[in-house]
């Protein structure tokens, strides 16, 4: 892994074993509260924030806390940044105070890697712009493992925008790596022709029943509107064509799971009756979060 | 009288279909004679052997960032950069601060040069004012005053109709009209080629159409009004291909190449890297290898750099907030080398021909030969000179260059302008 984890795209797939495995020892049993553990006492990570994020931000906050780090948040607004300090300068006297690992989201994609050649910190992504979320992937294959055992020989859609969607380009890449044909959805501006080859197994449509048909696994991603600088797709048509309906789920395998990075539109994208069906599997999504962090914070800061 | 012979090098000038050893004598500036054995009693002597003598290289677009950025880049330090990458003869474009688009700007530059350059710099003026593609800038008594050209060059002109107006005014002028040739509706919001790798790293894309759509108006366009037009950095192979169907329909259509478009593609820019970041960008294998093409088959004219100075500052940043463009005054002839000499894609005259007599033809300028009386302006080069570029030793303000420590067979080893030698290699 090097220093930090910046992607999905460069880990190899024992890499990635190696995360998820651990990461099971930090689930709680049915039932149970989380665990907690010394592994990093003494160490203290910090959460740079350039983009609100409450879920993923606490989510690390808490993966950290759990294994004994001290955590320090900081978010764009109301910090030096507002005030003009530019990325290296933000970073240069964060990294002064010597932190062991730095956490980041930024709105700009590669913003991580960027810094990560001038840092001698080890950077986390936590998101940076329309790239990866390498760790929303690494959460996602856990969920899954956990319903389904393996994920070789699957067959998952990913619906929605997913050429701003750095959810969708982190799943890519790791279910690639495991055999898994992922099948894209979505209207066609926000469906890049080019995701048809970023990684094999890949294969395009904009038809959602086409997606769904005998799919295990149904990742809806969020329909970003605020990102859409132009009028990408009729907004007022999304729902009657990309929206996830609970007739769209007779397409699918029986059992078929249904995941959602949050935070969920419902009636945007998917419909209440299937975000809270049995078959969704969204907060196992949030729970495994921190299990999947709590492993890539170990695996960073112990090395 | 100052008189300096360059002795014994394999003398090279497209413009007489020269290629043969001799001397090349130079008498107060201007070229004396061509001949073997000149006597070299009472002059400077430059031995030359085993070098390549060439009319002095021509790089027809340039940004020297003065008035305006001098933090960037300033007349002076540009040309200085020009020198040591070989260059006789520079063309800066408009976007300075203020934008030469009237008369006294370009007085300004031209006087400054004199002062405080060390090769000849030749401005190009704004088609509109402050290139805002409005109204048309004071062409006529810019050209009275010395600009070899029009250009709102970064700020391409999108209303058709100004376009058109332009040209029909260009025309009667007898003034060639250059093109930075980008959508700007398409290409809105862009960082970098659009294409697998865009998509990959999840940067925004400029797509090969933005180019493409304004070539194929501009061309329309020229044809209407009888223009003599040029397209800048042409970097699609569909634009290529427009510019050759053009020149088979004997438009008075010329086009230039940089170095990165015919050397790097979308696919070897290391990640994130604003030193990757031009306009046009780079492109796709393909579009390299018919840029490549259409230097060799003489569908693009010229290599010119594109030359674009941004301090460190700015370019330190996240790659989507980094301005544009990247220095090339020193690595031009050291990639051209490698990739058409070298390479065998083409010979000595014809890879002189791109930095010389075409850039000359293309905007008029009494340069880019040897012959006597003209300008004693030479490039002398060396074809198997190993060098390492060391971008913290270039004279220019800036340092943005993907090319930092790459190694090269072949460039420059000496610069002359006007008679007097202002660069050598290694002093």
């Amino acid at each position: 892994m090097g220093k930090g984890l910046l992607e999905i795209e460069s880990l190899t797939r024992e890499e990635i074993d190696a995360i998820l495995a651990r990461s099971k020892d930090f689930q709680p049993g049915p039932g149970q509260a989380f665990k907690r553990f010394d592994i990093l006492k003494g160490r203290t990570v910090v959460n740079l924030f350039f983009e609100a994020s409450t879920r993923t931000r606490t989510s690390f906050e808490i993966a950290a806390k759990r294994l004994g780090a001290d955590t320090l948040s900081i978010t764009a607004s109301g910090s030096s940044v507002s005030k003009g300090e530019s990325l290296v300068d933000t970073l240069n006297t964060l990294g002064a105070m010597r932190p062991d690992a730095i956490v980041m989201r930024h709105e700009a994609s590669g913003a991580p890697h960027f810094l990560s050649r001038y840092l001698p910190i080890p950077i986390v992504n936590a998101g940076d712009g329309t790239h990866e979320h390498p760790t929303q992937a690494l959460l996602d294959a856990r969920t899954i493992l956990d319903r389904r055992g393996t994920l070789e020989g699957l067959r998952i859609a990913i619906i929605g925008d997913i050429a701003h969607s750095r959810v969708a380009r982190s799943n890519i890449f790791l279910l690639s790596k495991y055999g898994v044909q992922v099948v894209l959805c979505g209207p066609a501006s926000l469906l890049p022709r080019e995701m048809g080859q970023i990684a094999p197994g890949v294969s395009l449509t904009n038809n959602i029943e086409a997606a769904i048909r005998d799919v295990d696994v149904i990742m809806m991603l969020r329909v970003q509107l605020e990102r859409q600088h132009e009028a990408a797709f009729p907004a007022n048509e999304y729902f009657q064509f990309f929206g996830l309906r609970p007739e769209h789920l007779e397409l699918a395998k029986p059992d078929v799971v249904v995941m959602h990075p949050g935070p969920i539109n419902r009636g945007r994208e998917i419909s209440s009756e299937v975000a809270d069906s049995q078959r969704s599997a969204i907060l196992n999504q949030v729970e495994n979060g921190i299990a999947v962090r709590m492993a890539v914070l170990e695996r960073v800061l112990a090395g | 009288m100052s008189r300096l012979v360059v002795k014994n090098g394999r003398v090279v000038d497209p413009s007489q279909e020269l290629d043969r050893i001799g001397d090349v004598a130079i008498e107060d500036g201007i070229i004396k004679e061509l001949g073997k054995n000149i006597d070299a009693t009472e002059a400077e002597a430059f031995d030359a052997s085993g070098l390549v003598v060439a009319p002095g290289f021509i790089d027809i677009h340039v940004h020297l960032r003065e008035p305006g950025f001098e933090h960037a880049e300033t007349i002076e330090t540009g040309s200085r950069a020009a020198a040591a990458g070989g260059f006789t003869s520079i063309c800066c474009m408009p976007n300075t601060q203020p934008v030469n688009d009237k008369a006294t700007v370009t007085s300004y530059i031209i006087s400054q040069a004199r002062q405080h350059a060390v090769v000849n710099v030749f401005p190009i003026g704004a088609i509109t004012k402050n290139s805002a593609g409005e109204e048309l800038a004071a062409i006529g008594s810019m050209k009275e005053a010395g600009i070899v050209a029009v250009s709102d060059d970064g700020k391409p002109v999108m209303n058709a109709r100004v376009t058109r107006r332009a040209m029909e005014f260009a025309r009667a002028l007898d003034i060639p009209l250059i093109q930075h040739c980008e959508d700007l509706h398409l290409s809105a919001g862009g960082d970098m080629h659009e294409g697998l790798q865009s998509t990959r790293l999840g940067l925004r894309g400029i797509p090969r159409s933005a180019e493409d759509v304004m070539v194929a108006r501009d061309l329309i366009l020229a044809e209407a009004t009888g223009v003599q037009y040029h397209v800048a950095h042409i970097s699609s192979r569909h634009s290529v291909e427009m510019v050759a169907m053009a020149k088979q329909r004997r438009l008075k259509v010329t086009s230039e190449a940089t170095p990165h478009h015919f050397v790097l593609s979308d696919a070897d820019m290391r990640p994130y890297d604003s030193n990757y970041k031009m306009k046009p960008p780079l492109r796709e294998r393909t579009d390299v290898e018919a840029v490549t093409k259409g230097l060799v088959d003489g569908v693009i004219d010229a290599i010119a750099t594109d030359h674009a100075p941004h301090p460190g500052a700015e370019k330190m940043q996240e790659f989507e907030r980094c301005p544009f463009g990247i220095i090339g005054l020193e690595t031009s002839i050291g990639l051209a080398l490698e990739r058409l000499y070298h390479s065998g894609k083409i010979g000595l005259l014809p890879f002189v021909r791109l930095f010389t007599t075409n850039p000359a033809r293309i905007l008029s300028l009494s340069r880019g030969t040897l012959r006597p009386g003209s300008a004693a302006d030479l490039t002398i080069l060396g074809l198997d000179h190993e060098w390492i570029y060391d971008v913290n030793r270039s004279p220019s303000k800036s340092r943005n260059t993907p090319f930092n420590g790459y190694r090269f067979r072949g460039g420059p080893v000496a610069t002359i302008v006007a008679g007097r030698i202002v660069w050598r290699a290694g002093a």
